[in-house]
């Protein structure tokens, strides 16, 4: 992939990303990260993971999404009540996570030259990424994991039925 | 060719807007999804390294994540349903009881 399509990506979607953060309404936010979740899919493609890209559109911005915008209807949220003076907060949020990004990407920097492996600009093996490869690997190597996540979503529904069901008062 | 050293860095920022919105936003539902995107900067920094090292191990741990973010998604709604019908705000300000 060309730095130009790159970088045309990489702003679409620091963009949308910053539309999940910044817009007043729910739904418009869950929409904004809908699209983040698109464009980030398309740089799975460029990084030869077709597998997990089709499953970011699907379960992701299909399923996961889906919940989220399900709830923000079902309560019928109104915009967020305008802002009582909280600029202090603001604005030291905005401070610490530019520290953050400035620390990260300084680190990276300095780390850039020391990555291991092969690189970006090496072929990968026939199928990389594939559904085929990544079963694979996730049936033999991670079988234990992947049981284990089973019981996961098992007490995910559960806990999450429960807690929706309880009555109150 | 993009060196994986830009893949991380977009990782890095998505990673710090998520942070952002989830200190400085008060719906509950909207912090909730800071933290996706928190999960997903995760997410393309694995997929970035299995490409970096030709393993397909990074694109198996993000199936994990998917998962866990899926599971957090509906546990986290359904709390933040139990909480509006009891109070019937779900403003991260209102909700004191447990704040220091």
């Amino acid at each position: 992939m060309g730095f130009a399509l790159f970088f045309i990506l990489a702003g679409l979607i620091i963009l949308s990303a910053v539309g999940v953060v910044l817009n007043r309404h729910p739904v418009r936010s869950a929409m904004c990260l809908v699209a983040t979740l698109f464009l980030l899919a398309v740089l799975f493609i460029f990084l030869d993971a077709d597998f997990v890209a089709a499953l970011q559109v699907v379960v992701y911005a299909g399923a996961i999404m889906v919940v989220f915008l399900f709830v923000i209807m079902l309560l019928n949220l109104s915009d967020d009540a305008p802002a009582p003076p909280q600029q202090s907060r603001r604005f030291s949020a905005l401070v610490g996570a530019s520290l953050f990004v400035l620390g990260l990407l300084y680190l990276l920097r300095q780390a850039g030259l020391l990555l291991p492996g092969p690189g970006m600009g090496t072929a990968v093996p026939q199928g990389f990424g594939s559904i085929e490869m990544v079963g694979l690997r996730l049936f033999t190597h991670y079988l234990l994991q992947f049981e284990i996540t089973g019981l996961l979503m098992l007490g995910g529904v559960v806990g999450a039925v429960v807690l929706a069901k309880r009555k109150v008062g | 060719m993009v060196p994986t050293t830009y893949y991380i860095a977009l990782s890095a920022i998505l990673f710090s807007i998520g942070i952002v919105g989830v200190l400085t936003r008060r719906n509950a539902i909207v912090i909730f999804l800071c933290i996706e995107l928190m999960l997903n900067a995760a997410n393309l920094a694995f997929v970035a390294f299995a490409r970096q090292l030709g393993s397909i191990d990074g694109q198996v741990i993000v199936f994990f994540v998917m998962t866990v973010a899926a599971a957090e998604a509906a546990v986290g709604l359904a709390i933040i349903i139990a909480v509006f019908r009891h109070r019937q705000t779900i403003n991260a300000d209102d909700l004191r009881l447990l704040r220091w």
